[in-house]
């Protein structure tokens, strides 16, 4: 028996949420007596510190495939090879694309997006009502699987070096081909899924010329940045920045919103922030109700005097 | 191994049919609490009070989903069927996917106990079918699970493309835009296939009287559940803790933020 843990290689780095799938794994793993073993495609440089994150081996098979069925059947196999009784996915694009295929392949139960350990029945908490609400759900199947939602489990460390692998399974013909891959965000952007710190912004800039500030407090503060959909939706900002119900959902430590008011469908993509700050000029916009710091204030009064004072703690760190 | 669905009379066509550009296309929809509701639950908090929520088609199914499989049908003809996994009270968001333009569709009369289960009525339904193309939205706004399309996909074994966000099809080939980390990537895939339809497919369609109409007269078939046992048992819900409310910081002393976010609140 043992725990598998799917880690996503994103060219030789392993993103943080694959870092907490594994840690999830492991620590599961240490609750039902057995091994954590991760699987992984391309190459890695040792164990890619998945050790660390709580791993005791680690299969590295050579594939690059963005097949869903070439994936699940690589999945499906290093599964059956360490025994694996429970497999853990991240609920990232390449979870949300597998971890489906591998858990109706296994007959297994899966609980997409867990945010907690499971208990001895093995019920786990998960987030619905797009987060207004709170789910506890028990898998009943021998075998079972779950992706865990990024930023909602620390990333242990200090784990001794894995055993390193490699792992290989017939794959079968690919049905899909893969024409052409874009990158939208600029090399060195913080991916905002990813992200533990976010700068968004919304309407109140006025238009895209005035989202100055909005980068550059983004830039000395580390984070990420976003927007709201009715900006995405003018062209104001990419559509990979809208955050919302019908965008990206966003879970960091801080979510700072400027100029946006705050629609039950935009704090739908919000609302697992850790903090919320809310910078607006109308006092009564239904965002500060799920504010922890509110200031009713003019954006662009106000944004170069919070810049200023995180220069200043930039510098004295 | 666990026993997996017959698949060999599957969804693809016999060979007189492969020029034809006439498409079969499966869009499945689930219903959802309008996106305003609000969210309370009853009997000892095991079960969602459905008093006063209004129930609407999941927005990501409608918008997306159907909508872009009605607008291929449009331009290279073809037929678009609904499948609903339901009772009874599914009725009126399969009747507002009719009016919005879909030809037919098919309730399994069974409550949705869980994806897995969903999922493997889809495929029993979908299997002896010749579909050329199943949608479905990304997920569900009251489960977002993003489960269920790509576990139909595995039962009828197909290719399946997860969070497209555009989709063209020529002959028996589909070009697909889907999501993937810091970008996109545009992929070849022949039908048939599952896809889940995100932002960017299609723009949402506001049904007019006359599809309205229609909508009251078009064929939805009734059909017994297959057997299957749900995998999951949801045992309670819960709301997530109450906001200690907002701490406001006058507009002038807006740079105290940082050390109250340093200090306070720990997140920098």
């Amino acid at each position: 028996m043992s725990v598998l843990i799917y880690a996503d290689n994103h060219g030789g780095k392993f993103p943080k949420s694959s870092l907490e799938a594994v840690s999830y794994g492991a620590d599961i793993a240490a609750q039902l007596g057995t091994d954590a073993v991760a699987i992984t495609c391309g190459k890695i440089d040792g164990d890619g510190g998945l050790g660390a994150a709580g791993a005791s081996k680690v299969l590295v098979a050579d594939v690059n495939t963005s097949d869903s069925q070439q994936m699940t059947r690589l999945v499906v196999a290093a599964a059956s090879q360490v025994g694996a009784s429970v497999v853990i996915f991240s609920h990232d694009i390449e979870g949300k694309l597998v971890a489906p295929r591998v858990a109706a392949r296994l007959d297994a139960g899966l609980v997409p997006g867990a945010t907690s350990l499971p208990t001895a029945d093995f019920t786990v908490k998960k987030n619905v009502f797009s987060g207004k609400a709170i789910a506890d759900i028990a898998i009943t199947t021998d075998k079972k699987v779950i992706t865990l939602l990024p930023n909602s489990y620390s990333v242990k460390s200090g784990g001794a070096a894995a055993a390193v692998e490699s792992f290989s399974a017939d794959l079968g013909a690919a049905g899909i081909k893969v024409k052409e891959v874009i990158h939208e965000g600029k090399d060195g952007e913080i991916p905002l899924p990813e992200a533990e710190l976010v700068v968004s912004a919304g309407r109140g800039m006025k238009g895209p010329e005035h989202w100055g500030p909005i980068e550059e407090l983004a830039k000395v503060l580390g984070a990420a940045t976003a927007c709201s959909r009715p900006v995405s939706d003018i062209g104001w900002r990419p559509h990979h920045e809208h955050v919302g119900q019908t965008g990206i959902t966003v879970r960091p430590n801080l979510y700072i919103a400027v100029g946006i008011s705050g629609a039950i469908q935009h704090l739908a993509g919000v609302n697992g922030s850790k903090v919320i700050v809310v910078i607006n000029k109308d006092p009564e916009a239904p965002f500060f109700k799920a504010a922890d710091y509110g200031i009713v204030g003019d954006a662009f009064e106000v944004l170069p005097k919070i810049i200023d004072a995180a220069k200043q703690f930039a510098a004295s760190k | 191994m666990p026993q997996i669905l017959d698949v060999h009379c599957l969804i693809s066509r016999p060979d007189n049919y492969k020029n034809s550009i006439f498409m079969k296309i499966l869009v499945c929809i689930s219903k959802a609490p309008d996106t305003t509701s609000k969210i309370a639950f009853t009997d000892n908090n095991s079960k969602f009070d459905e008093n006063g929520v209004q129930f609407i088609v999941n927005p990501y199914d409608e918008w997306y989903a159907l909508v872009r499989a009605l607008e291929l049908k449009e331009a290279g003809g073809g037929n678009v069927t609904i499948l609903s996994v339901g009772g009874a009270d599914y009725e009126p968001v399969i009747r507002k996917a009719l009016a919005i333009g879909a030809d037919d569709a098919v309730r399994i009369d069974a409550a949705e106990s869980d994806s897995l289960f969903v999922a493997k009525q889809i495929a029993s339904y979908a299997k002896d079918k010749v579909f050329d193309m199943v949608f479905c939205g990304k997920e569900t706004i009251n489960f977002n699970g993003s489960v269920v399309p790509g576990m139909v996909a595995e039962l009828l074994d197909v290719p399946y493309v997860a969070l497209a966000t555009k989709i063209e099809v020529a002959g028996n080939t589909a070009t697909i835009t889907r999501e993937v980390p810091g970008g996109e990537e545009i992929l070849e895939v022949n039908t048939p296939f599952v896809l889940s339809a995100a932002k960017g497919m299609a723009e949402q369609r506001i049904p007019n009287m006359r599809g309205i109409m229609a909508a009251r007269t078009k064929p939805l078939a009734v059909e017994a559940a297959a057997a299957a046992s749900a995998s999951t048992e949801v045992k309670g819900y819960s709301l997530p803790p109450a906001k200690g409310g907002c701490k406001y910081i006058a507009p002038e002393n807006a740079g105290d933020l940082i050390k109250l976010l340093h200090e306070e609140a720990k997140v920098i």
